[in-house]
């Protein structure tokens, strides 16, 4: 008998016209875990996103999720599944509160106004943003708003969380609380798929790392695996130092 | 909060008692058009205002409300007053479709297909003879001669759709509501169905907005195409009722109402008759400078920006 995978990607392929942006892309997530996924600029990390959670539809290939296929499915439904996502290009509701924010994602999981709020609290709580409750979403400074997103996301009370770039632009003190965060999401056994530029974070939180350029895999191992591969150093900076380096 | 309810139990209290102390049929009548504008700017205000779909066709609704009122009574000789409940039944009907239609839009888009359809229901109301008498207009005989009955009617549809509004946005339906206006894609990644909670709001919309229309064929006992489907005086007026009295606030589109009907009747009757007569056919420009006024100084209406009015009048250090 082969043992179902938590979460499993096979040959994804999504096609905007002439252009591959993703072309038969497999992974596989084991629990608990959490997994990387890195790339140059343009490679097609956050359309693998956007196919996971089914805002764009796969043009090739199938995901499943706990051994079910998830191809098909709204959007909405995917977060009913238990799995969430944060944006790169964040999505705060504006003129709501930051609670309120939370509050509508929490309504995923629960239907009265009482436990949607204490939903909510206790999950600002648990990612450092219960002091900015009662702040306007649209006046956090940028840092505080990637931590929205995964407040919100974590409200929906994921078992898979896809964390899209929720490093970038935070300064080093902020950096380290948002490590910290991650790993105390992971700790609580909920498996995460990140997608990030900085290696520092990616490198240093990561069970294991999925490298991709042009759409394509280039390299999946552990961080030291892949950070030695010879075509992810080409893909991120340039062929003189794959054939220079020291590996 | 205790000073609110002292307030609104005032208001309430003026509104009963309003048609026993001032008699005159000229202003009760006002005030019932006033009420019943309460509940259409309430309900556009549901759709556009928490859920951000912006409506330029509630006539739909509002003509569709009264036809079927109207239709209910001319053809089956049933009485119009039955034609309350399956004219914001039928309304609400005929929502679900235009949601169906509709919704694959977004944004001005969307603000652009309700115009059409508010059109097209105007054209079928005037082509579709055999049942609407077209151009000739719907007559029934008023069940009242005293305008009392329908005060009060008018008072108990108003208090009620606000309570509803009320109570649906308290609740997740509230929050689902201004989620989706935030963020529709933001909306849909934290689970919320937004293609459903879409139509659960123009639901409760064009149901009252139907409601509404049921009550404008039982009181004014005459209805044709041109008044109850007009996109100017119905559907924009709609937007005029919520958008000066604020946008996604409760009390907005009541006081709103109150405002328009008031600013509507004293250019209609060129200021109580005191100006010249072309006075009244200015009201159409009078409504565009006042929006623009609105647009301009006060985006968020009387009610959303009442701080910034007190602050002006009481210019306090």
């Amino acid at each position: 008998m082969i043992a179902v995978s938590f979460f499993e990607v096979q040959e994804i392929s999504k096609r905007f016209g002439g252009l591959m942006a993703v072309n038969g892309v497999s992974f596989q997530v084991e629990p608990g875990k959490i997994f990387g996924l890195i790339g140059p600029n343009g490679s097609g990390k956050t359309t693998i996103f956007n196919l996971i959670n089914q805002y764009y539809t796969l043009t090739a290939g199938d995901i499943l999720f706990k051994g079910k296929s998830i191809k098909g499915l709204k959007t909405h439904e995917i977060c009913h599944l238990g799995i969430g996502r944060t944006f790169q290009v964040v999505k705060p509701l504006k003129r709501m509160s930051v609670l309120e924010n939370v509050m509508a994602s929490a309504f995923c999981r629960v239907n009265t106004f009482g436990e949607a709020r204490k939903l909510a609290i206790e999950t600002l709580d648990f990612c450092n943003l219960l002091s900015e409750k009662d702040k306007a979403a649209k006046s956090l400074p940028i840092a505080s708003r990637k931590r929205l997103e995964i407040t919100r996301a974590m409200a929906t009370k994921p078992e898979l969380l896809l964390l899209d770039e929720t490093a970038a632009g935070l300064n080093p003190g902020e950096l380290d609380e948002a490590i910290d965060l991650i790993k105390r999401i992971r700790d609580r056994g909920v498996t995460i798929i990140i997608v990030e530029h900085i290696m520092k974070v990616i490198m240093s939180i990561s069970d294991r790392i999925h490298a991709i350029n042009y759409g394509q895999t280039i390299a999946e191992g552990k961080p030291e695996e892949v950070a030695n591969n010879r075509e992810v150093i080409e893909a991120y900076l340039g062929e003189a130092y794959a054939e220079g380096g020291t590996h | 909060m205790k000073r609110n309810r002292v307030i609104i139990a005032f208001i309430a209290l003026a509104l009963v008692l309003f048609p026993l102390v001032v008699k005159s049929d000229y202003y009760q009548h006002l005030v019932i058009l006033a009420l019943m504008w309460v509940v259409i700017g309430g309900s556009w205000n549901l759709l556009a205002g928490y859920t951000g779909q912006v409506s330029f066709g509630h006539a739909v609704f509002f003509g569709t409300g009264a036809y079927a009122a109207g239709i209910l009574a001319n053809k089956l000789g049933i009485s119009a007053w039955w034609g309350m409940a399956f004219g914001g039944i039928t309304a609400a009907l005929v929502g679900l479709f235009i949601g169906w239609v509709c919704f694959r839009l977004r944004g001005p888009y969307f603000a652009l297909a309700t115009i059409a359809a508010g059109e097209i229901f105007r054209l079928i109301a005037t082509t579709w003879e055999s049942l609407t008498e077209g151009m000739v207009g719907i007559m029934i005989l008023q069940t009242f001669r005293s305008k009392l009955p329908y005060y009060y009617l008018a008072l108990f549809l108003a208090a009620a759709s606000m309570f509803v509004f009320d109570q649906v946005m308290k609740s997740k339906w509230g929050f689902y509501f201004i989620s989706i206006r935030e963020d529709q894609d933001a909306a849909e990644s934290l689970g919320i169905n937004t293609t459903l909670y879409k139509n659960v709001s123009l639901l409760i919309s064009s149901f009252f907005t139907g409601m509404a229309g049921a009550f404008y064929m039982n009181y004014m006992a005459f209805i044709d195409p041109h008044v109850v489907f007009s996109l100017h005086y119905i559907s924009i007026m709609a937007i005029l009722v919520g958008i000066i009295g604020g946008v996604a606030t409760i009390w907005g589109p009541a006081l709103g109402a109150f405002i328009m009907i008031g600013v509507q009747e004293t250019f209609r009757s060129s200021v109580f008759g005191l100006a010249p007569r072309w006075v009244s056919q200015s009201h159409a420009l009078v409504f565009g400078l006042l929006v623009m006024f609105v647009i301009l100084y006060m985006a968020n209406g009387v009610v959303g920006d009442w701080p910034k009015i007190k602050r002006l009048f009481l210019r306090r250090p």
